[in-house]
């Protein structure tokens, strides 16, 4: 990123930010091989908020926010250089558990992948996991996490069916009941709606709004509609780097670079 | 100071009816002048035969804002305009708005100017008037020139200008107020000059509005009841800070 760019992301870091920090990423370098995939990303994602990166295929914003929760380190050739702190913690600190990080940074994908067991059993696979196996305690949680998902109303006759039974947008938001069963910080949301019917885009997104009064989210998307319509904050990216960050209503309505401008208008770069 | 960039979409037909409705606001504002230029000949030089001319356009006005209204609606649920875009849109609708009111305000000066006047106009007042006349001409031609060209720099000659309209009009009107009260007799015929200049300098408002229309289309800021010298500050700052990027 060259000198000029850099005030884009600085009032963000100076405290100006009217929410608490839960995700500072800095000098931000990743390489698969020889291939830079992140350019010094610099960028503060503040807490029970919604962020929305956007930007052109191949920008680098899915690998970004795999970063979070660790899951790049599951690719070899994968390098990362610079610095993630999730509540002031350093994610790469020796003394970090990466299961226990994944529990507390929670991710859903683009396309559902509930576990081959029932409704009940997916959303209590990652208690049980922890050792949790009191029946009640699981049947609590299990309600609680398919209210917050908005699904229970949907499913609470058929707890025990298979998860496959569900529609793409009922599996889906199983899967964010299965993150929040865990009770997470921070739910990354990659693509979350790219497979799914508008009606059930527009009930994830409604459950999206709900998510952040106690999560923060961060969320990747092709749809930049969607990003007008469920962040707060946008990030824009493009080749690898951090281009523009700012407030959604801003950057939809005014950015401040030519090339989130062009991007958002639909525009030749 | 140019800096809109409405360079090519991805989608041709966007970019086609994009500049298609910055064309009709275009043309409805060539007709709104010759409303203007049209009125103040009836008011200045008595030509009276032309106030049904300035009434006949009207029509065409009202019916391209409509048109245009609904072309912008149309862009809206279809296309989901955003940043330079969306602003645009925005810029258009309103100063449509503002262009059919001025085709109004023009039918009223013709109308007002068809009426007995003579008994308190003199010379004076008559240059007066058309020098007033002028100076709203001259907003409103600017201004489209401005909207065609996304000009800053003449939208904000066009806010300044705006301020020595209302000093011209306080003046007149000072001096009718002056005849009135020295000669009650000729009150009906002030009061239809006062009509007319009252439209006239509702006229320069709305020239006025149509710039701070553009200002945010290109700018993006809202200058709207700011004072000019404050509004004049803000585009400096935001120039500066956008030179620095």
């Amino acid at each position: 990123m060259t000198e000029q760019q850099k005030p884009q992301t600085e009032p963000l870091q100076s405290n100006h930010l009217p929410h608490k920090t839960a995700v500072t990423v800095t000098d931000l370098d990743l390489y698969y091989g020889e291939a830079q995939a992140l350019k010094e990303i610099n960028l503060v994602i503040p807490e029970k908020q919604v962020t929305a990166f956007i930007g052109p295929s191949g920008c680098g914003k899915s690998t970004l926010l795999r970063c979070f929760n660790r899951l790049n380190d599951l690719i070899d050739s994968c390098r990362i250089d610079g610095e993630i702190l999730l509540n002031g913690k350093d994610i790469h600190a020796e003394n970090v558990e990466v299961p226990e990080l994944r529990r507390e940074v929670g991710i859903v994908f683009q396309k559902p992948n509930p576990f081959p067991k029932s409704i009940y059993e997916n959303v209590a696979y990652g208690l049980r996991i922890q050792g949790i196996n009191k029946r009640r305690e699981l049947d609590e949680t299990v309600e609680w996490a398919l209210k917050g998902a908005a699904l229970w109303e949907e499913v609470k006759d058929r707890l025990n069916d298979s998860a496959f039974g569900l529609s793409g947008g009922q599996q889906q938001r199983l899967v964010i009941a299965r993150a929040i069963a865990v009770q997470p910080k921070c739910i990354l949301l990659d693509e979350p709606c790219s497979a799914l019917d508008p009606i059930s885009t527009l009930k994830v997104e409604e459950l999206i709004a709900e998510l952040k009064e106690q999560y923060t989210i961060i969320m990747v998307t092709h749809n930049m509609q969607q990003a007008a319509r469920v962040s707060d904050y946008t990030a824009f990216m493009y080749m690898g780097e951090l281009i523009e960050f700012g407030a959604t209503d801003q950057i939809f309505t005014k950015p401040r670079l030519k090339k989130t401008e062009d991007y958002i208008t639909g525009r030749y770069g | 100071m140019s800096d809109l960039h409405l360079g090519q979409h991805i989608s041709r037909r966007f970019n086609e009816e994009l500049e298609e409705v910055r064309t009709k606001v275009l043309h409805m504002g060539g007709i709104v002048e010759s409303q203007l230029a049209n009125a103040l000949r009836v008011m200045v030089n008595d030509e009276s035969e032309l106030a049904k001319e300035v009434s006949r356009a009207d029509s065409t006005v009202n019916s391209l804002e409509v048109d245009i209204d609904e072309e912008c609606t149309r862009i809206v649920a279809l296309r989901q305009p955003a940043a330079t875009d969306l602003r645009l849109v925005m810029a258009v609708t309103k100063t449509t708005t503002d262009l059919e009111r001025m085709g109004d305000e023009s039918k009223r000066i013709a109308k007002m100017s068809r009426k007995e006047m003579d008994g308190a106009l003199d010379d004076d007042l008559r240059a007066d008037m058309e020098f007033m006349g002028e100076m709203v001409r001259n907003m409103l031609r600017q201004v489209l020139d401005a909207f065609a060209r996304t000009d800053v720099d003449t939208a904000i000659l066009v806010v300044k200008a705006d301020k020595k309209v209302d000093k011209k009009y306080k003046k007149i009107l000072k001096k009718l107020i002056r005849e009135m009260s020295s000669d009650p007799e000729i009150i009906p015929s002030v009061m239809n000059i006062i009509w007319a200049i009252r439209a006239l300098e509702r006229l320069a408002d709305r020239c006025q509005n149509i710039a701070e229309h553009i200002i945010y289309m290109v700018l993006g800021m809202d200058v709207r009841h700011i004072k000019l010298d404050d509004v004049l500050a803000e585009i400096e700052a935001q120039l500066e800070e956008e030179s620095v990027e």
